[in-house]
């Protein structure tokens, strides 16, 4: 029967892997209704979102209401409840930043990822691309930051150079 | 002695908790609309504002008082900050007042005409969000929301569930349940009271207004009433009338003039209620199994057990509520002997109760397509009903309930406060056990607003424990005593609405406890008033027995007067997707992950099924997800395997599961 076997996908067994990992994140800070946001720190970090049902099963290990859970996590603009890219692309849109254009900068990086109006993620989540009030880097102004990196004085040029590269690294990583 | 000013006039300082209580106190009505002496401070509505010398303005609710200081209750600033809370509040909200539900009951409107707020400064609310309305009991309207949090706070708090809680943040604030579902998708037991301390018509009581009157103006219906015992010592307060006052001979008159052609009353199906619960107890007693007897009379405790405990719902009562055996009573029998089909009654209720609204939709009670009961109207509703027709309440002559169902003892009123079911099943059960009669019939201490009443109870040398709680927060806290083996009880009356259904969401608003306690007096009053005290005394009640009944807990009074509960998922939603197959036949594996089956280990029966596919190498042949309620909780851990499901799947179960039910099933 091995015909029916899909095209091999090493992702599909990332969910299981993940639900483990709630597990352990849930036991290593305790079921403690006081850690609820560290444990969803590390959750999201581990889906790079926060799932209903998962919300749910934490809810439920640490005896609160999902509603509560659900408040929380809606609360810090940290935590997303949709799934986003593998790349979140930060924009800054502070005023420093606003000034010196982060306007064009963004547009390009929505073209270049070739995002739809009104939607934050690619489809493939690949990227995911937000502006952000301050980054607190006005000197290099106008910033964006793709996942933990900085990158300084944006211009829409740069941009697709700096995509370039990602793309090529993620060529070489397959 | 310690003492402070308020109003250029010095106080003494008792034990007032916040400065509102102590100038509450002292008769100055501060306003408020997240205040409560039932629930914890919240401080966020900024209307009991005051100003201290030295320290401005403060939240009087969430301020001790201290010696020394000068309070203002009415300064300029206190009148200006207040006014324009008002306004900021009424211009985020929907202010379509003439058509709203709670119009003339809301506390905002109130205050905006007490305060005299004539203009809004910041203009109106453009967002519409839309309106919750899947419920059967309870409407949500976002747009009518201050914010205030009474509803979270009484949700999670007093009645210990936490459906609603806050969600966004900023201007975005919303309340609702989680995931932005609505209520019939969650765990809401539709008790109501969410609705019962809103200040305006965010949440409201769903009205059926209009299938009442539709029914009344159909010819071809014969349209019966069933009044419930709470109903008659809360109505007249719509009407003028102190709190506490038996209506009933009036509640009656003006269903009659209202176009109901037959008036009964609740309180004979709640003593057949006592019967039959009683021979229940009894026979555990004597058998003792699956005790403590909890009862089953409150619909919102019922839809809380089946979501929270689904293993004590072996220990609930089969016996039908009280508003169901009286609708089983009048389509199943006593339309034969008015020679009607079932489907020509229209039964309607008047409760107190919003649960009671979901409770005639159970699928248990209907009856080959036709409900036991056609609709629920609340205290409240009634009121509108008579004041929509024109009738003068005052001025009504008494009349009295029809018969056959309209002759009640005392038993059967005091239903109506917390503590009166098991006060009438008590009386019950010393004559049942002892086979002398009952002298002294009051038994006190299970009376009153007391969160738990306890009463150990000499039923003839044996010695019955008995506890009665009301709040489900008080439910739930006492159920988790039993379940660690810290108490022990034959006898559990629940009742979700503190004080028992005096107080429950469908009588008129009332915050004040003091209302509620003169209620519960009332009823007392009421239980005294009756000719007879005991429900196995009415003589009703005996001839329901001598021809159609036979005799309690017959085979008969089951199929009618009984019925069976369901365990439910607290929230419905998807499920954890773990292992996907890749095979066209594949074998669907689901772990229950609910809150049963995961506090007995049902996680390690997920790994260990993992670790046992792996080791097949099967991995890959196995659709495997966690889900939140396979509803088997009773022989929980349970995993369906395609559509079977499996009980008892306990970890060290799981190679023997794996071996009869997938190892076998699978390709390799």
């Amino acid at each position: 029967m091995d015909t029916d076997i899909l095209t091999e996908e090493p992702q599909a067994m990332i969910p299981r892997r993940r639900f483990e990992k709630v597990n352990e994140i849930i036991e290593r800070n305790g079921k403690l209704q006081a850690v609820l946001i560290p444990i969803l720190q590390e959750v999201q970090a581990e889906y790079r979102y926060l799932p209903e049902e998962i919300l749910t099963y934490i809810a439920m290990v640490l005896n609160l209401s999902p509603a509560t859970v659900y408040g929380v996590a809606t609360f810090y603009a940290q935590f997303s409840l949709e799934p986003k890219g593998k790349y979140v692309i930060k924009i800054c849109d502070g005023t420093a930043c606003h000034v010196r254009g982060s306007d064009p900068v963004k547009d390009a990086i929505r073209k270049r990822v070739g995002l739809k109006e009104g939607c934050p993620t690619t489809t493939d989540l690949k990227y995911t691309v937000e502006t952000i009030s301050c980054l607190g880097a006005c000197g290099l102004a106008p910033v964006i930051m793709i996942n933990e990196k900085i990158y300084g004085q944006m211009t829409p040029q740069a941009i697709n150079i700096i995509i370039d590269k990602l793309e090529t690294e993620e060529g070489d990583a397959k | 002695m310690n003492t402070l000013s308020v109003d250029h006039q010095t106080v003494a300082i008792k034990n007032e908790k916040s400065l509102l209580e102590l100038i509450r106190n002292m008769g100055i009505e501060l306003p408020t609309f997240c205040y409560n002496s039932e629930l914890s401070i919240y401080g966020a509505c900024r209307m009991c504002v005051v100003e201290i010398e030295g320290r401005g303005i403060v939240a009087s609710c969430s301020t001790p008082p201290a010696p020394g200081m000068k309070i203002f209750t009415n300064s300029p600033r206190v009148q200006r900050v207040r006014k324009t809370v008002l306004e900021l509040l009424l211009a985020n909200h929907d202010r379509e007042c003439t058509t709203c539900e709670k119009s003339g009951h809301c506390k905002l409107q109130e205050l905006a005409e007490r305060f005299g707020v004539r203009k809004i400064r910041y203009g109106e609310r453009d967002l519409k969000l839309p309106l919750d309305t899947s419920g059967k009991s309870l409407v949500r309207d976002p747009n009518k929301c201050i914010l205030c949090g009474d509803c979270v706070r009484m949700c999670w708090e007093v009645q210990g569930i936490g459906v609603l809680n806050f969600s966004n943040r900023g201007s975005k604030v919303q309340v609702g349940p989680a995931f932005n579902k609505n209520l019939a998708e969650v765990d809401c037991v539709n008790c109501g009271q969410c609705s019962a301390i809103c200040p305006t018509g965010a949440i409201v009581v769903k009205s059926e207004i209009d299938a009442a009157w539709t029914a009344l103006h159909d010819p071809t219906k014969l349209v019966v009433v069933q009044v419930a015992p709470a109903v008659r010592v809360a109505l007249g307060e719509e009407f003028g009338l102190p709190a506490g006052e038996i209506v009933t001979g009036k509640v009656v008159a003006a269903l009659k003039k209202l176009g109901f052609d037959k008036v009964f009353d609740t309180c004979v199906s709640a003593d057949l209620t006592v019967l039959e619960e009683t021979h229940e107890l009894v026979e555990r007693l004597e058998n003792p199994a699956d005790l403590p007897l909890f009862t089953s009379c409150c619909p919102a405790w019922v839809k809380y057990a089946e979501h929270n405990e689904p293993e004590f719902l072996k220990h609930l009562s089969t016996c039908r509520s009280p508003q169901q055996m009286f609708g089983s009573l009048v389509k199943k029998y006593w339309a034969k002997e008015m020679g009607k089909k079932p489907e020509d009654i229209f039964t309607v209720s008047i409760m107190p109760c919003t649960a009671k609204k979901f409770e005639i939709t159970r699928p248990e009670f209907t009856t080959d397509g036709i409900p036991d009961v056609d609709l629920v109207l609340t205290t409240q509703e009634l009121a509108r009903m008579i004041r929509e027709s024109g009738l003068l309440f005052h001025q009504l002559e008494a009349a009295s309930f029809d018969t056959p169902f309209g002759f009640t003892s005392g038993a059967g009123v005091i239903f109506g406060a917390s503590g009166g079911v098991a006060e009438a099943a008590l009386r019950a059960a010393y004559e049942m056990i002892s086979g002398k009669v009952l002298e002294q019939v009051n038994f006190e201490e299970v009376r009153g607003f007391q969160g738990l009443k306890e009463a150990a109870v000499n039923l003839d040398g044996n010695e019955i424990k008995v506890a009665v709680v009301h709040g489900l927060g008080n439910a739930k806290k006492l159920i988790g005593k039993i379940k660690t083996g810290k108490s022990f009880y034959h006898f559990v009356e629940v009742m979700a609405c503190p004080g028992g259904c005096i107080g429950g969401a469908g009588q008129p608003v009332a915050v004040e406890k003091a209302v509620k306690e003169a209620r519960a007096k009332g009823i007392y009053h009421a239980d005294i008033l009756s000719q007879l005290r005991k429900s196995q005394d009415n003589p009703i009640i005996a001839k329901l027995y001598e021809k159609w009944l036979e005799q309690p807990n017959s085979h008969e009074a089951h199929a009618t007067m009984h019925t069976k509960y369901i365990t439910r998922g607290r929230i419905t939603g998807e499920d954890i997707q773990l292992l996907t197959s890749k095979h066209q036949q594949k074998l669907d594996v689901a772990v229950c992950v609910g809150t049963c089956c995961y506090l007995k280990g049902s996680y390690d029966t997920l790994q260990e099924l993992m670790r046992r596919a792996d080791q097949a190498g099967i991995g890959d042949q196995i659709n495997l997800h966690a889900t939140f309620c396979l509803e088997g909780c009773s022989q929980s851990p349970s995993v369906r395997i395609n559509e079977e499901i499996v009980g008892g799947v306990s970890p060290e179960q799981v190679d023997s599961v794996f071996t009869s039910k997938i190892l076998n099933r699978s390709q390799r």
